[in-house]
């Protein structure tokens, strides 16, 4: 990523939080305009959508069902960021690693529940890291473009799981391109069940344990990004190749590893929509969620608490999306899709455009005063 | 070589400047880059800008050459005020200029770069051999040989500035600036150099150097206008002025050309060098079977001009590049083998690298200063535990070392590249002196760094010398060698051409070995 | 033999049909990157393209219309890409992403909203698409031995845009490497400080690049939408922009071997609707989503270096900020 350092410097939270969100008002701003052209009314959409995520239990753990996924896909992205790669191969990463999962549950059916489930977590990282490795290492080794290699690999990925689920993990006697059931130990519990066994009541949704591996995920991931000598490699791998050859620290070893971390974390959307929700294997069931992680980790700063909000933002809109097109059949999950892009757009490739206006009016307003003021 | 006596003798107002400045001012955010800036060039005559890294020659000549706009001032041309509003603007009333940084399109022949920009028609090929036909005009008056039809990513730096002399002439410049422009030659090319600048000059051509060399301004000036901190401090005819003189206006006080030390008191033999080659990223053979050896308690200078495999040399040694051929060892262990050769072995070994180029290897300029002070040592148990970096054991010590040397502003966690170039310096120093090695590298240690700056640095290696500490020196500039150096090796073209103590060297002997001259008297 | 050779020159006739929008976009990103822009939303400009020119055809019933709006489109998402990474110096891959991620959202959302059709726009019939064009006596020599067939089935009968697709491969080469602009473009690419203070514009050299690019762009996609194809239908493009852009890494940013690189592909996906269901002796029948993959792999492949290093254009994928 390009740096521009603003003309003068503005405290951390007109940088991290005030620009962000001016991005993203502007790329909803655009979005409304789009809705206003196609003949609805944006507010009304606005109202729906933002109903349709929170209105009621049910609804917050859909939308945070959700989430999970942009969880991980974000978290993926933005370890490769901070090593200098763009890993746009998430969807085949976590179509892969859901692989993984189904393969743990269709074999290991006869298994006690907890060991299944750490082996299919175990699987889900391990295919995923498996697919991300092969661009990684072309990368790392002989300069192969990680961008095209992983684009490559998403449409391989594809080709490769129609043909398992058209000619060899087809349930028998059955028509639809999909797996036999897993094996019930195999299924991560739902937190309406966890909760309902303590004896409390929340809405019946597809939010599962998964939810609680992706904050943990979070976590670990900031403390070994900020914390461990094996994130600062990584971190100066990304920001300066020829420093870290000075230090001693090997560029092509720490592109590998960030890929396998990237791929292993975009596989475990295997275990939330794998173990957790559908219960089988089927077709496309990463369904772009691969992509909407370059929006959260562009919108989050690639920092795991950003990514955090920036993935409630995109479940939101998910599972708002969704109840919406039932109130306007026109605003499917396609505008989902636009809102998306837009945010990429303004919140990564544009966001020089209102960074210096946003720290001048800032500084103007403050009075001029600079939080530090530059040696020279 | 005779000195032309310039128009400075015609009587006043009788021809206008071919260039005048008038109270040019610029800022760039709070920085004065340049303070009402007034001063006139003669037609025809040479004219020095002489100034410290950071004294704002650069910025006056993009305003001139119209990079930036000037936030008050008027420029004249020949006595006329004329406003520049662009490159394109400025060739237009014959103003060229030749870059630090060569402006060229590497993959492009010298006839493709020279017509760029000025082709005179939507198709290549009439312009190209209308382009064919002035260069040999050109190359007639001014004795400027150069292949039109020679790829200029083939050629060597020498002759690519020649390009970029053409392509100025070649749009019609009247006035040439150059901008450092003998930084990456060897003494043979200057003097070629030198003598097409004169040739331009006596066939009427105004020429502007900016330099912060006293030597070319002494040799080849006929004016020279000295600044220091964004403002003209002085105005003087090269004739009546003097070196000393010039160095003192440029420093704002007298200069110390000397740092005090008493002689080296030498011990073991720490690191030794035999037939050691090295080819750069391109398979270049850029060091070719060198020997030399380093005693604790000594600093050994390599001196020579840019390029000649200075570079690849200290990369080599420090772990970074690898080595094609030689014998390397250290305190009396041989460290050839290449499982041997990565940078974290060598600084575990007790080696020390301050890097040439700090600000593309020494230091991450986006990390946080505290970050960028742990740089190739994060793995050290002082900084680390067996899965957690020790963040408060990190901040104070970092703390404390940027107290030490005096690192301003005294904040380990701002950004790595809020920090001026001398204190980004230290920052290194500091980390790479702190582990007590037992050899350090050190590579330019003071290139972009202020005076201030460059003498506690300097006495800084002193010091560790003083503490019995062997110090391997690689820079450009000779009054640095002469200055630190207990004896001194010169390299041209990958070789050594010889080695001199210090007390026996002097700057003549030393320009002579760094243009490939081989010395029977060395010492 | 008969067999084989009406089974070659289908086969060469398909690979025409399918290497068209591949030459086009190629071409289209070896403008963008000669100029120093990298531009993966190749994919989303076919896309973009393919949408509106299949919409204002079905509107207004004309094929040139839709043309039109395709080549205005495009060009205006080039023009996006153009304000966000020349303009303002944003990272030119995530920009490209999400150009390519936005139009495949918009496209199915407009649809879904004027056309009511699930998301893809009516059939565009009659004078709304461009119909291959027939050269004189094809049907007469049809019957000639060799030369008949050769001649109906592989020069005459196919679209303006394949045509068109051939002549632009000349007429690139020409542009770039013998005319003032080509040269200004080599040299913004390799060089943009160069250019710079040769007092020409880099910005400028490079919105002109994109304009170039966003033209052949919306030629390929209308071609998709109206002239291969009957109408818009979601994600048409179906990762022809980035084979396009490998087709372009795989030419080393060359005009001829970009072409050939693109009929590679081509007839990759000629043999591969060939080859479905066809048991071939000794190895059984192939999976037809192994086929499919093929061109995929072969990027891989081709990137991994094994045949031949690639050398991008020095400044591509950088802004150009001046030095103080």
């Amino acid at each position: 990523m390009s740096v521009i350092a603003p003309p003068t410097q503005a405290p951390r939270w007109v940088t991290h939080v005030l620009v962000p969100v001016s991005n993203l008002i502007v790329a909803f701003f655009i979005a409304g305009i789009i809705i206003a052209v196609i003949g609805e009314d944006p507010f009304e959409a606005m109202r729906l959508l933002v109903v349709g995520a929170f209105g009621a239990p049910d609804l917050i753990g859909f939308t945070l069902y959700y989430t999970t996924n942009f969880i991980f896909t974000g978290l993926a992205v933005s370890i490769a960021f901070h090593c200098g790669l763009f890993n746009i191969g998430g969807e085949g990463q976590a179509y892969i690693g859901g692989l993984g999962v189904g393969l743990v549950g269709l074999a290991l059916g006869g298994w006690p529940a907890p060991i299944v489930i750490i082996v299919a977590i175990m699987a889900s990282m391990l295919f995923g890291a498996a697919w991300a490795f092969i661009p990684g290492y072309l990368q790392a080794k002989r300069g192969s473009h990680v961008v095209i290699t992983t684009i490559m690999f998403n449409f391989l990925a594809s080709a490769l799981m129609t043909y398992l689920l058209v000619e060899v993990l087809i349930e028998s006697g059955q028509q639809a391109p999909q797996s036999r059931e897993l094996a019930e130990n195999a299924w991560l519990p739902f937190m309406h069940d966890i909760f309902g066994a303590l004896g409390m009541e929340i809405g019946q949704s597809s939010l599962n344990l998964s939810f609680v591996i992706a904050l943990i995920a979070a976590f670990l991931v900031w403390v070994f990004m900020w914390h461990t000598r094996w994130g600062y490699e990584i971190r100066t791998v990304g920001a300066n190749q020829a420093a870290a050859i000075y230090a001693g620290i090997s560029p092509s070893r720490n592109i590998v590893l960030a890929m396998l971390i990237s791929g292993g974390l975009a596989g475990m959307v295997g275990i939330n929509e794998i173990a957790g929700v559908h219960h089988k294997l089927i077709l496309d069931f990463p369904a772009g969620f691969g992509f909407v992680g370059i929006a959260v980790a562009l919108m989050g700063r690639n920092h795991p608490l950003g990514i955090f909000f920036a993935s409630l933002l995109f479940g939101m809109l998910y599972q708002g999306g969704s109840e919406l097109s039932f109130d306007i059949p026109t605003i499917t999950r396609d505008m989902v899709v636009v809102i998306q892009g837009l945010v990429i757009l303004f919140s990564g490739a544009m966001e020089h455009v209102f960074r210096p206006h946003i720290v001048r009016a800032y500084l103007r307003l403050s009075g001029g005063r600079s939080a530090a003021a530059p040696a020279e | 070589m005779t000195t032309k006596e310039t128009d400075a003798a015609s009587p006043p107002g009788a021809q206008p400047p071919a260039l005048e400045l008038r109270g040019i001012d610029k800022w760039f955010g709070p920085v004065h880059a340049n303070n009402k800036i007034s001063f006139a060039v003669p037609k025809g005559t040479i004219h020095g800008i002489i100034g410290e890294n950071g004294a704002g020659k650069s910025t006056l000549m993009s305003i001139v050459y119209g990079y930036y706009q000037a936030d008050a001032g008027d420029i004249l041309v020949n006595g006329t005020p004329v406003k520049i509003t662009g490159p394109q603007n400025a060739l237009a009333r014959g103003i060229g200029m030749v870059h630090q940084h060569f402006m060229l399109v590497e993959p492009f022949t010298v006839l493709e770069n020279v017509v760029l920009g000025v082709e005179g028609g939507r198709l290549l090929a009439p312009s190209l051999e209308h382009a064919r036909g002035e260069l040999e005009r050109l190359e007639r008056d001014y004795a400027l040989e150069v292949d039109p039809d020679a790829v200029v990513e083939t050629l060597p730096v020498g002759i690519r500035q020649r390009v970029e002399i053409l392509k100025a002439l070649y749009r019609g410049a009247d006035i040439l600036i150059l901008d450092e422009p003998t930084g990456v030659l060897t003494p043979q090319e200057v003097d070629q150099l030198f003598d097409i600048l004169r040739a331009l000059r006596d066939q009427g051509k105004t020429v502007i150097l900016i330099t912060h060399k006293l030597r070319e301004i002494m040799s080849l000036t006929d004016n020279v206008t000295v600044m220091r901190q964004g403002e003209v401090v002085a105005n003087v005819k090269t004739a009546e002025t003097s070196r000393e003189q010039l160095a003192e206006l440029m420093v704002g006080r007298s200069v110390l050309l000397r740092v005090e030390k008493t002689p080296a008191q030498p011990g073991d033999t720490v690191l030794s060098v035999q037939n050691l080659s090295v080819r750069d990223g391109q398979g270049v053979r850029r060091v070719k079977g060198v020997s030399f050896y380093v005693r604790a308690g000594e600093i050994v200078g390599i001196a020579g001009v840019a390029g000649n495999g200075q570079s690849e040399l200290l990369e080599a040694l420090a772990g970074i590049r690898p080595i094609e051929d030689g014998l390397i060892r250290f305190k009396g262990e041989e460290i050839t083998a290449a499982h041997m050769r990565d940078a974290r072995r060598m600084r575990e070994l007790g080696m020390g690298h301050v890097p040439e180029d700090r600000q593309r290897m020494g230091l991450v300029v986006s990390f946080l200063a505290n970050e960028s002070s742990i740089l190739g040592h994060h793995y050290d148990p002082k900084y680390t535990g067996p899965i957690l970096m020790k963040q408060g054991a990190i901040l104070q010590d970092v703390s404390e070392k940027m107290d030490r040397f005096d690192v301003r502003p005294s904040n380990p966690l701002l950004r790595t590249s809020s920090f001026s170039g001398g204190n980004q310096q230290k920052i290194v120093l500091v980390r790479e002196m702190d582990q007590n090695p037992d050899l350090l590298l050190v590579g330019q240690p003071t290139r972009g760094v202020d005076i201030g700056a460059i003498e506690f640095i300097h006495k800084r290696l002193i010091a560790m010398r003083d503490a019995g500490k062997a110090i391997l020196l690689v820079s450009v500039e000779l009054d640095e060698i002469l200055s630190l150096s207990d004896r001194i090796i010169v390299m041209f073209d990958g070789g050594i051409v010889g080695e001199v103590a210090q007390a026996d060297a002097d700057e003549r002997m030393l320009g002579l070995m760094m243009a490939g001259e081989r010395l029977d008297s060395a010492a | 033999m008969e067999e084989f050779f009406t089974m070659l020159v289908l086969m060469l006739d398909a690979t025409l049909r399918v290497a068209t929008p591949l030459i086009l976009a190629a071409l289209a990103g070896l403008f963008a990157e000669r100029s120093g822009v990298v531009d993966i939303a190749l994919e989303g400009k076919l896309l973009g393209a393919a949408f509106a020119a299949a919409t204002v055809a079905a509107v207004s019933n004309s094929a040139w219309l839709g043309l039109g709006a395709g080549i205005g489109f495009s060009v205006a998402l080039a023009m996006v890409h153009g304000y966000a990474c020349i303009t303002h110096k944003g990272d030119q891959v995530v920009s490209g992403m999400a150009i390519n991620i936005l139009v495949a959202g918009l496209g199915p959302t407009l649809a879904l909203a004027w056309f009511h059709q699930g998301g893809q726009t009516p059939r565009v019939e009659g004078s709304g698409r461009f119909h291959p064009w027939n050269w004189p006596f094809a049907e007469t020599l049809e019957d000639v031995p060799v030369i008949g067939a050769l001649y109906s089935e592989i020069i005459s009968g196919h679209n303006m845009f394949v045509y068109l697709a051939l002549i632009a491969v000349p007429i690139t080469a020409w542009v770039v490497y013998k005319t003032r602009f080509g040269l200004r473009l080599r040299a913004v690419g390799e060089s943009p400080e160069a250019v710079d203070t040769a007092g020409i514009s880099v910005s400028a050299m490079r919105f002109q690049a994109l304009i170039v690019t966003g033209v052949l762009c919306g030629m390929g996609g209308t071609y998709l939408s109206i002239a291969q194809n009957a109408g818009f239908l979601r994600n048409m493009s179906a990762g022809q922009g980035f084979i396009a852009l490998a087709a372009l890494i795989f030419g080393k940013w060359r005009p001829w071997p970009t072409m050939f690189a693109c009929f590679l592909f081509a007839f990759t996906d000629a043999v591969q609707t060939r080859l479905q269901g066809v048991d071939i002796p000794g190895i059984g029948i192939i999976p037809v989503q192994f086929i499919q993959a093929l061109p995929f792999a072969l990027t891989v492949i081709l990137l991994a270096g094994f045949v031949g290093k690639a050398v991008a254009p020095r400044a591509s994928g950088l802004p150009y900020i001046k030095e103080r």
